[in-house]
């Protein structure tokens, strides 16, 4: 423990990344272990303790020495991980977040790993294993028998593919460790930041703010400290273009990251990447070391004098909303990671309250592309008020899921029939937080203009029950909320309960109503934009798919929330009975019409 | 800023003026107007977690008590859309907790319950969440009653800001978020919490109560017994 503290420089900014060093350690972080650090980073403990179970990964209660999470993405689910998770806990005699008596095991599941073009996929101690099957389950059962460390299984099975299907300007693209940022330095700093300006670059991660004005209003704020982040929290079920870029095309947004903190002036930058992606740090770590050997980070970059730039890893640990601008900004100080409020913005509060640059892997990509070839190169791709490309993370029913980069602007018929899909019912383009398209929206285009996306785009055919695809989803919100506010943090638990209410065949019209009416008080009420979109696959659903949730209802307006006969359990152990007379009559049932209960 | 003129934003059609750095809620409280609100203390930093407060700026929906005054803002409050948002907003916090208002020593002095009593909830209307959360009676002059909490954070900023302690703190994510106390044990005994913290009467519910005193005052005479929280909370704020 005290190594791992000194490791980490007695720094409390760095308490995620401590923890997650306890946790590769012993696979919990023990209440004896939270006072230790509370003393050694002079915390007060219950900081330490609100930090430790603020993040899915951080468990407060002991957990096998393996610890396998299966990605819940309604992806993997389709491609049959329940199944698998089942018989990986049957070849232990395990329960689903049960540990094995023994110590050795436990099982659960987790929210998108980012290998849906891969899936079914599971993390074992924080590893990504993908396109499992029936013989992969058998393996890693008897690997973890076995007692190996997970670094020593197999290369083979720990191996993540890469699926670019069609490449664009960036994905394209084979710029030299720090072309870019040489070409910035060319350019200059105002001149930099105008071509940015000029490039009509906006974020990738979905909001659509213009890079170069968030640039050049960090670069304006007052203060001699600056911070610039590549937020690479991807998160967004359904997303896996950045893990595309960070593993093929890093040295793009490297080089993307420092030609940022030379326009605005930073000293000092983050790679936040989602602790999902682990087999992503050796790499990255990698990369940073050459630059660091060839004078691309240090003192003086470049040989430019006075520009003094470096590049620190944050790993994540399990939680959706850091991918929230703010949140992760709270994230990389140590803290649990809840968007701030605003104003003030990042820009000029950010990173230990400094002016701060937080950009998406893509956005990067695509600033470093651009000082090298020019804005007018970039905007002549893309649509008028959508320049460039867009990576979408193609999955779900198609022949080839994997990574495709389009100028903005494609329709969402042509991913389609460039991905192979058929009989094609539904797309969810954007993730959970996005838009739920039905077939005759499918002329349109991904465009800020027209349907937005951050990159996931997930096909489902005719066969899938789309009010299962909801149900995950409200799953998932329920799963991540910060728990901050008080709208999302209810709502999303109350819509996922009357989700798995309908889901079962237990529901009724007053259902509908009441998902409807929490949806849209989390979109008017909700503190940041995960409440604020967490309603929109059900609303969605509700709208396009009405009869798949018709067809799973009871014909009564309102149903009492509990099973009658259920409620009657105890009384019949009291009783000793269990004739007919001491059980719940469904055709005796009295409802009365237009409701009755509440 | 030359301008004499003093700058005011129009609530509900009518001149509110405001100073530098004041929220909306803080300015509508001091020119005594009433904005529902729960999180919202006037000796501490807003945080806006309950969105109670929340009101539409030029036709956007905010949190009143976090969102700067702007000159020239036109701000809805007093509306029946904005009314029946607040009204599932306590809705949501009926359901999320443990609420018994009939046999709870807090009753009539309760925030939660005054405000609901204000924007007419008169049902949880959705299905209780009845969550396990034990009571912690070991500290010999303090009871924590956590089915009551709603998760305001004001005891959290009351003693790290003016206590010094850090008796309070949240853990949890979603719905699983929680009070936690500043001990390994997890018992508030082991704290150094007294009687006299800033901590101890700021709670909106009735979380944190002073024990070997009960109904000292009868239900029915207490604080919003006598009067709605719209009054009171306005007047309290001329007192100041």
């Amino acid at each position: 423990m005290s190594s791992i503290v000194a490791r980490h420089r007695h720094d409390g900014t760095r308490l995620v990344q401590i923890l997650r060093d306890v946790v590769a350690a012993e696979g919990y972080v023990a209440p004896r272990v939270i006072t230790a650090l509370a003393e050694a980073l002079a915390l007060p403990r219950a900081h330490v303790e609100g930090v430790a179970g603020f993040y899915s990964f951080f468990a407060t209660e002991p957990r096998g020495r393996f610890r396998v999470l299966f990605s819940g993405n309604v992806t993997d689910e389709m491609a049959g991980s329940r199944e698998l998770c089942r018989r990986l806990l049957d070849s232990f005699h395990l329960e689903l977040g049960e540990v094995s008596r023994d110590g050795l095991v436990s099982v659960g599941t987790t929210s998108c790993t980012g290998l849906c073009d891969q899936g079914p996929a599971l993390l074992v101690n924080g590893r990504a294993i993908a396109r499992l099957t029936p013989q992969r389950i058998g393996a890693i059962s008897s690997l973890i028998r076995g007692g190996s460390p997970v670094d020593e299984w197999p290369k083979n099975l720990l191996r993540i593919h890469s699926h670019v299907e069609k490449r664009g300007i960036l994905l394209s693209d084979q710029l030299a460790p720090g072309e870019a940022l040489s070409a910035a330095v060319r350019r200059g700093r105002e001149a930099t930041l105008a071509e940015l300006v000029r490039s009509n670059l906006r974020g990738r991660g979905g909001a659509g703010f213009s890079t170069g004005a968030k640039w050049s209003a960090c670069a304006a704020a007052p203060g001699e400290e600056r911070y610039v982040v590549c937020n690479a929290d991807e998160g967004e079920p359904g997303t896996f273009k950045d893990r595309e870029l960070l593993g093929g095309h890093a040295n793009l947004v490297v080089d993307g990251l420092c030609v940022a903190a030379y326009a605005v002036g930073a000293q000092k930058g983050f790679v936040y990447l989602r602790g999902e992606y682990e087999f992503l740090v050796a790499p990255l770590e990698e990369q940073l070391a050459a630059r660091r050997e060839s004078g691309l980070l240090g003192r003086n970059v470049l040989g430019v004098d006075g520009f003094d730039f470096d590049i620190e890893l944050h790993v994540g640990a399990g939680a959706y909303v850091c991918g929230e601008e703010s949140a992760l900004i709270e994230s990389l100080e140590g803290k649990r990671g809840i968007p701030r409020n605003r104003p003030p913005y990042p820009v000029t509060h950010g990173y230990l309250g400094k002016p701060t640059v937080v950009n998406n892997v893509e956005t990067l990509a695509a600033a470093a592309w651009i000082v090298v070839h020019g804005a007018d190169a970039f905007r002549a791709v893309g649509t008028a008020k959508s320049a460039g490309t867009k990576l979408l993370s193609v999955s779900g029913d198609v022949d080839r899921p994997g990574t495709y980069e389009y100028p903005f602007g494609v329709s969402v018929e042509r991913v389609l029939a460039d991905a192979g899909a058929r009989n094609t019912q539904a797309v969810q383009v954007g993730g959970p937080s996005g838009t739920l398209l039905a077939p005759h929206e499918f002329q349109r285009r991904i465009a800020l203009e027209d349907v937005p996306s951050a990159g996931a785009f997930m096909v489902f055919d005719r066969s899938r029950d789309m009010l299962a695809v909801a149900d995950n989803f409200a799953r998932f919100f329920a799963h991540e909320s910060c728990g901050f506010c008080t709208p999302c943090r209810v709502g999303t638990t109350l819509n996922a309960q009357l989700m798995a209410r309908i889901l079962a065949g237990k529901g009724s019209r007053g259902d509908f109503e009441d998902l409807a009416r929490i949806s849209k008080l989390m979109k008017a009420a909700s503190h940041c934009g995960l409440g604020a979109t967490a309603g929109n696959p059900v609303l969605d659903a509700l709208a396009k798919y009405r009869p798949a949730f018709d067809r799973r209802l009871k014909s009564l307006d309102v149903l009492p929330p509990f099973d009658l006969d259920e409620a009657l359990a105890p009384a019949r152990e009291a009783t000793a009975r269990d004739d007919a007379g001491a059980h719940f009559d469904e055709e005796d049932e009295r409802v009365i019409p237009g409701g009755g209960y509440e | 800023m030359s301008d004499d003129a003093r700058k005011t934003f129009a609530l509900d059609g009518q001149e509110v003026p405001f100073e530098p750095g004041q929220t909306i809620l803080q300015a509508a409280l001091a020119a005594g107007h009433y904005v529902p609100h729960l999180c919202f203390h006037p000796e501490f930093r807003p945080h806006g977690s309950c969105r109670v407060c929340t009101v539409k700026v030029n036709g956007r929906t905010t949190a009143s008590c976090t969102t700067p005054a702007r000159d020239d803002d036109v701000v809805e409050s007093h509306t029946e859309e904005l009314a029946e948002l607040r009204r599932s907003l306590i809705q949501f916090l009926f359901t999320e907790g443990n609420h018994f208002c009939p046999s709870c020593e807090q009753s009539g002095n309760c925030t939660l319950q005054a405000v609901g009593y204000e924007l007419g909830v008169t049902t949880g209307h959705y299905n209780p969440l009845f969550p396990n959360r034990p009571l912690d009676a070991s500290h010999p002059d303090v009871l924590l009653d956590f089915n009551r909490c709603i998760l305001c954070e004001l005891c959290v900023h009351a003693s790290a800001e003016v206590d010094k302690k850090h008796v309070f703190a949240l853990s949890g994510r979603g719905i699983t978020k929680h009070l936690v106390v500043n001990a390994e044990s997890g018992r508030l005994c082991d704290t150094p919490l007294a009687v006299y913290d800033k901590a101890m009467s700021v709670c909106p519910v009735g979380v944190i109560q002073r024990k070997g005193r009960g109904f000292a005052v009868p239900i029915g005479t207490r604080t919003y017994d006598r009067a709605p929280i719209s009054g009171i909370a306005v007047a309290r704020r001329e007192e100041v």
